[in-house]
């Protein structure tokens, strides 16, 4: 197996929150790797630091063979980790198409020399992200909303679209914030299928997931966070035995069992 | 009727002139938030670099026709403003970007005086006259109503800008990272746009729009002046309130607006007061309507794109 990503020893802490501690973990190329835990136990937090959104107190990433910079967001992007929200944060007044054709922004060069001229190369760069943004929208099967204004899609669409312009950025590793909130169970059932179409077009998949059934279905390797911890990592079936992630989730100490 | 169409006319030219101004600052609110008072020195510093290019041309060249000479001007003018506008943001405004709204206002409040008292070191406290290249010949395409041919440029290059700025925002690739940034820069970055460049852009732009602002505005009045960037520096920031602050085609439909009402104010101010006000007093129409639209329509006319933070 080859590692992906290697977070090493992540700290982040809040004031007196201990967010983070101590983190540790590897992504193999090519898994689905789930991040569970409570509420509050720092996963959202783990995103947010990986993808530059925070800069960690300690510790560090390592994708594919080398540190990413961190506080840099859209480098890391560059470097192809792209993700989505909890809540949906979509460029709500642009269109579908270009909520997309945004996330491509790091894959394309025209500078503004060449917009001004409108050059050939600019042209022709501008075609192939506009046919590449539709391409993303028919990948996740909302093609016929490309001209809508992202906030009047439905809750579910608007859910797709994240992953579109995700997808956009040309991402060798997806991290998933909680994909599933809010849908029903047909919606979970197509997100699955999709999640699994894209690990098989070769993006490997990091996600947070409440909903226990799509993680135990979906994941290779699961980790568990609790109050910024790992407390386990291992195939689901195992890590759904394991005693402190058991107590985790029920609340109990010691003498709960 | 002579009247109503000779103030209409003058209402469009200096409306124009306060709508690219009203763009810059349109521009800058919408994707930080902030309210660029230094926008209308930014403006002088074009007129008087512009000036200056000319007078050193005059000097060098005596024969040059005026239009080169203008185009000139403008090439210099235009990149100085643009400097200008990226050290301001560089050195100042992103050092702001996490601090209290107030913080960044009143260093640009700092800004504008700054700039002021530079050009007044460099350019005195003197009124200059400013060059009028462009024939100030008034023609009379009807039997009473005078327009001349800096006016028409005036009108003509206006439209022409902001149809290429339309452009650039709604079509290219650097607009779509703009509209992404202004909606909610964390997540454009989180999305790999370089956020700073864009906003660093976006000052530039405005910049660049201020110079052309200024020297058509000295070029109407044939006038500069260290402190000429402050009145219409706030008319225009009336004018992208007015429109709505925040929102490009506001700012346009703003100026257009509120250089009519004032032009129109002034044309009939004194039958309106009995002529106890005359025209000289054509200011209080603009700060009549900045105080209307904060009381009644504080969105202004096309009302700003509210969009949450990360």
């Amino acid at each position: 197996m080859i590692s992906l990503l290697e977070a090493r020893n992540i700290g982040k802490r809040f004031g007196g929150l201990q967010a983070l501690t101590d983190v540790s973990l590897t992504i193999n190329k090519g898994e689905v790797y789930g991040l569970i835990g409570p509420n509050g136990a720092g996963k959202t937090t783990f995103f947010n630091v990986l993808t530059g959104a925070y800069v960690p107190d300690g510790g560090e990433f390592v994708f594919n063979g080398s540190e990413l910079p961190s506080g840099k967001p859209h480098k890391i992007v560059g470097r192809g980790i792209a993700r989505t929200f909890q809540n949906i944060r979509l460029f709500k007044e642009l269109t579908a198409l270009e909520n997309v054709m945004a996330g491509h922004h790091i894959r394309t060069k025209a500078g503004i020399w060449g917009i001004l001229t409108q050059n050939r190369f600019t042209r022709e760069e501008e075609r192939l992200t506009t046919e590449r943004a539709y391409e993303m929208l028919r990948y996740v099967g909302i093609e016929r909303f490309a001209e809508t204004v992202s906030k009047n899609l439905s809750y579910g669409d608007q859910r797709r679209l994240e992953i579109a312009r995700a997808l956009a950025t040309e991402p060798q590793l997806l991290a998933l914030d909680e994909p599933a909130a809010g849908m029903n169970a047909t919606e979970t059932g197509q997100l699955k299928t999709l999640i699994e179409q894209i690990r098989h077009d070769g993006v490997t998949v990091m996600l947070i997931e409440h909903d226990v059934k799509l993680v135990m279905g979906l994941c290779d390797r699961v980790a568990v966070l609790d109050f910024g911890r790992k407390i386990a990592e291992d195939v689901p079936a195992e890590v759904q035995r394991n005693e402190a992630v058991i107590n985790a989730y029920l609340g109990g100490g010691k003498h709960a069992h | 009727m002579e009247t109503l169409i000779q103030q209409i006319l003058n209402g469009l030219v200096i409306g124009s002139v306060y709508a690219l101004i009203a763009l810059g600052y349109t521009m800058v609110y919408g994707i930080l938030g902030l309210i660029n008072f230094a926008h209308g020195d930014v403006l002088m510093v074009g007129a008087l670099t512009a000036l200056q290019t000319m007078l050193f041309l005059m000097g060098f060249a005596p024969g040059m026709s005026p239009v080169v000479m203008l185009t000139i001007a403008l090439a210099v003018a235009i990149p100085v403003c643009m400097m200008i506008g990226f050290t301001m943001e560089r050195l100042a405004y992103r050092r702001l970007r996490n601090a209290p709204r107030l913080a960044p206002l009143i260093t640009a409040i700092g800004m504008s005086f700054l700039l002021q008292t530079v050009a007044m070191i460099i350019w005195g406290r003197n009124y200059h006259t400013f060059p009028q290249l462009i024939s100030t010949t008034p023609m009379q395409p009807i039997e009473g109503v005078f327009v001349t041919p800096v006016q028409l440029t005036i009108i003509g290059v206006s439209a022409l800008i902001m149809i290429g700025l339309m452009l650039l925002v709604n079509k290219t690739r650097i607009g779509r990272a703009m509209r992404a940034t202004a909606e909610n820069h964390r997540v454009a970055s989180l999305m790999g746009v370089d956020t700073n460049a864009v906003i660093a852009f976006t000052f530039v732009i405005g910049a660049a729009l201020a110079a052309v602002a200024g020297v058509m505005f000295a070029s109407n009045y044939g006038i500069a002046h260290y402190g000429m960037g402050f009145m219409p520096g706030l008319k225009a920031f009336t004018a992208a309130v007015l429109g709505g602050i925040g929102n490009l085609g506001g700012a346009m439909l703003g100026g257009i607006t509120l250089g009519l009402v004032e032009s129109l104010g002034a044309g009939y101010i004194e039958h309106l007061t009995f002529g106890f006000l005359n025209s000289s007093y054509q200011d209080i129409f603009a700060f009549i309507i900045l105080g209307l639209v904060l009381i009644f329509k504080p969105t202004g006319l096309l009302g700003e794109r509210v969009s949450d933070r990360a």
